[in-house]
Parts: structure tokens; C-alpha cells; sequence
């Protein structure tokens, strides 16, 4: 059964279609969910919501549109969402924020460089993985969302300001912004230190 | 010689084409730069090292699972049924049948007696109803035919079903209208029976203008499958008989339908 032809019968009443779709496209929502969430439990929340809301929007749904990537983004916009309710609980419980802006203090390089090790010591793709992971966690939800869209998903620049609801020119900006910061934070690991020269300048 | 700024090396790496040659020439005099853009690429290789834990191959069946009964039911709402344009063009052809029918009782049928006999007005409505879904199933029934019938020729490598195609997606409307209706009429039967028509009707609707040998056969299978064809001849065959003057009580077109539905 194809997509359009489930997305009908759900809508004329057949539960069971909605099954198929659920079936066929949970495991490609919750990568885009646990790259966003960073762990399974909330990835897998975001999952069931999405698709819980996918089902009560269906009437909204294009025919003509791709059902994989129209629950893509409600899954998007629900992890972001969710991404920036947990900041605004931390900061009400005085928690250390698990994601900062590019302040002095909250600088994602100076989070890391203190526990850096060697170039050598972090040869083990998991250790850059790891680091990876902690730097992403560095990232406001804008910047985390732009960038899982951007990279993993090859999503284009218009999809991605849809779901942060701004406009190309910020989106483009936005995904920049979290490249910058990752490299940042990876900067002494994929590089010796002090190699890094400020770029844009004289030689 | 300025070298290309972090965001220019960016835009240059996301395909942008402002400054592009400009950036490209200074990329291959500056081996710094070329530097920088390894360095970025880096960034983008460790992202990738990032695994994503497998969720295991039934996960899809665990989500259902743990939605499905958090799920409202859904059904057409009702202002969706009257208002779509296809269905109002299926009710302004009703209406059409109910008024030719109206001055057709008057032409045969002078004098009237008066008061005008509120029982028969109700007859002469689910006469026209009758009239209209035997017309509708016939039309289905056609298409189907068409499409069972059908013998690709032997090397054909594709078979445009284009036409039925068409046919099938208008079919589905009215067909969405008629099992409202019958719905809202308590006919368990004929809803069944329209039911898997539109299922049959939408897998025609939805199949590419052109299908392969094997696709073809498969739809053939379909149809088959449920015996559908039978279903929609015993139906209309029930209908003609209530159209011609005999019983049309819902009751029996149940218990007819229940005959039906064990062949």
C-alpha cells in the first residue's frame, strides 16, 4: 500500500492504515529525533508525538505531498519546541544551561579546551564522537535543529526556516552559526593548539 | 593577500555561487586556507561519527503499540461530506433526479390528490437514491470490468491505465458521498459493500498512469481478491429489483448482503 493510498483510507476511518505508515516511517523519524534530543528516551517521545499529531492534522495534509517529510517536520518542530522548554526549566531551576549562547563565560571552546587531550589521545572516532555529542549539546535548539536538518538530512535552507519559523537569510545564518561553534569546541582536537590562525585576516 | 574569511569558506562549501570563483582561485594559491577548509571538513566527518543507536526492527510496531490508543477515531466530518466540490456536484445531480422525478409523478400522475401524501414523497426520494447509486455501481462496476478483462499483449513492457485511472479518482468521490449516506441510513450492508469498493477504487486511483505487466496483474489480484465485482452485481441486481417496484426495506438488502458476503 502506498503512502497516499494509507493517508486516504486513515482519513476515511481505517486505523490500520495509519499502522503502515506509523511502521514505515518511525525509524527514519527518530534518527532526526535522536540527533535533535541526544538520547533515547526523549527521542522516542518525540516519535510518538509526532505521529500522534500527524494523525490529528491529517485533514491539513497535502495529497500531493510526501507523508515521510511532512512527519519529518512536525517531528522537528516538536523536538525544538521541546529543546527550548527544557532550557527555560533548567534556567528556572538554576540549572548550568545545557545549551549556551556565544558569551564569554558559555564559549563551547571554553567548555572544552581545558579537558582536552592530544590530537593522539582522540584518534578513537568514539572519543570524537563523544566530544561531538558535548559540543552539539552546546548549541542553542535553533542552532542544533539547523544543523541536524542541514547535514544529516540534506534538508534545504527554506525547509529548515519553516520549522525555526524565521526567513532564509537567518536559517543560512543559523546553520553557519552552529558550524562555528562546533568547530569551536572540536578546534583542539582536530588540530594542534595554538595552529589555528583567525581567518579572514592578512598573511 | 586576505585570506577568505571562515563564513565565506562555509558559503563556498554549501555550493553558494556569490564569490565563488573569487574563492576558489584563493583556495588554490593558499595552501592556509586550504588549511581551514580541511579543518571544516573535519567538523562535518566528526558529526558523522556520531552513531545513532539501531531502535531494533520492530520499533515501528512498538510506536503503533504505544499510540494506537491515544488515537481518536476518525471519520469524514459531515460539513467536509456536504461541501467538497465533487460531492456537490453529485448532490446538484441528486437534487436534478429529485426534481425531474417530482414533475414526472405530476405529468403521470394528474390529478393529484391533496394533501400530498408525505409517505410517498419519502418513496419517490429513495427511488431517485436508488436510481443514483445503481447508476454509480454500474459505473464502477465498468471500470472494474474494463480492468479485470484487460490482456496486456505479450512483450508489452508497460500498459497505460490512465483513463480507468481518472475514472476511478471521481468514482472514489461520489462513492465517499453514497456510503455517508447509507451510513446515516443504518444500511450496514451497503456500507460494507461501498467500503471495499473504495478501497479497490483507491488502489486503482492511486496506481501510475502506466503500470508494468506484473503491476497490472496485481491490480487484477486485488479485484479479484474480494470478490468485489460480485458484491457490487448482487448489489445493483437488489437495487434494480426495489427501482422496478419490488421491496427496497433495508432490512432485506442486510440480510441479502450477509448471503452475499459468505459466497
Amino acid at each position: 500500500m502506498s503512502d497516499a493510498v494509507a493517508v486516504e483510507r486513515t482519513l476515511a476511518g481505517d486505523r490500520e492504515a495509519y499502522r503502515v505508515l506509523v511502521e514505515r516511517h518511525s525509524a527514519f523519524v527518530y534518527r532526526l529525533a535522536y540527533r535533535m534530543t541526544g538520547n533515547k528516551e526523549d527521542a522516542e517521545e518525540v516519535v510518538q508525538e509526532a505521529f500522534l499529531r500527524a494523525y490529528q492534522k491529517l485533514r491539513q495534509f497535502a495529497g500531493n505531498a510526501n507523508f515521510a517529510t511532512w512527519v519529518y517536520r512536525i517531528a522537528a518542530n516538536y523536538a525544538i519546541d521541546r529543546l527550548r522548554q527544557r532550557k527555560n526549566e533548567d534556567a528556572r531551576r538554576e540549572l548550568p544551561p545545557r545549551v549556551v549562547e556565544g558569551e564569554p563565560e558559555t564559549d563551547p571552546l571554553a567548555l572544552v579546551k581545558d579537558r582536552a587531550p592530544s590530537p593522539e589521545q582522540l584518534a578513537g572516532s568514539v572519543q570524537l564522537a563523544a566530544k561531538m555529542k558535548e559540543a552539539l549539546g552546546t548549541l542553542t535548539p535553533a542552532e542544533r535543529t539547523a544543523i541536524v536538518m542541514r547535514h544529516w538530512d540534506g534538508c534545504g535552507i527554506e525547509e529548515i526556516a519553516a520549522v525555526l519559523k524565521s526567513n532564509s537569510s537567518a536559517a543560512k545564518n543559523t546553520v553557519f552559526r552552529a558550524v562555528q561553534k562546533l568547530r569551536l569546541a572540536l578546534a583542539p582536537f582536530v588540530e594542534p593548539r595554538g595552529a589555528a590562525r583567525a581567518v579572514g585576516t592578512e598573511s | 593577500m586576505r585570506h577568505v574569511t571562515e563564513e565565506e569558506l562555509f558559503q563556498y562549501r554549501e555550493g553558494d555561487q556569490k564569490g565563488r570563483e573569487a574563492v576558489a582561485a584563493h583556495l588554490g594559491e593558499c595552501a592556509e586556507c586550504r588549511g581551514e577548509l580541511a579543518r571544516l571538513e573535519a567538523v562535518f566527518a566528526a558529526l558523522d561519527a556520531i552513531p545513532v543507536p539501531d531502535p531494533g526492527e520492530d520499533y515501528g510496531a512498538r510506536v503503533w503499540r504505544q499510540i494506537a490508543p491515544r488515537l481518536p477515531e476518525k471519520g469524514p466530518r459531515w460539513w467536509e461530506v456536504f461541501f467538497a466540490p465533487q460531492r456537490l456536484a453529485v448532490a446538484g445531480a441528486l437534487a436534478a433526479l429529485v426534481i425531474v422525478a417530482f414533475y414526472a409523478g405530476r405529468v403521470t400522475k394528474q390529478p393529484l390528490p391533496a394533501p400530498v401524501d408525505l409517505a410517498k414523497q419519502n418513496q419517490v426520494r429513495e427511488r431517485v437514491l436508488i436510481v443514483a447509486v445503481g447508476e454509480h455501481l454500474g459505473k464502477s462496476e465498468m471500470v472494474l470490468v474494463e480492468l479485470s478483462n484487460a490482456q496486456p499483449a505479450s512483450g508489452q513492457k508497460l500498459i497505460n491505465i490512465a483513463a480507468e485511472q481518472r475514472r476511478a479518482e471521481n468514482l472514489v468521490e461520489e462513492n465517499r458521498l453514497y456510503r455517508q449516506t447509507a451510513l446515516e441510513g443504518g444500511d450496514k450492508a451497503m456500507v460494507s459493500t461501498l467500503d471495499e469498493l473504495e478501497r479497490v477504487l483507491l488502489d486503482v486511483a492511486n496506481s501510475p498512469d502506466a503500470v508494468t505487466p506484473a503491476q497490472f496483474e496485481s491490480i487484477q489480484k486485488r479485484i479479484a481478491e474480494h470478490g468485489i465485482l460480485l458484491k457490487v452485481r448482487v448489489v445493483r441486481q437488489e437495487l434494480r429489483t426495489a427501482e422496478t417496484g419490488g421491496k427496497s426495506q433495508p432490512a432485506q438488502t442486510d440480510s441479502t448482503a450477509k448471503e452475499k458476503n459468505k459466497a
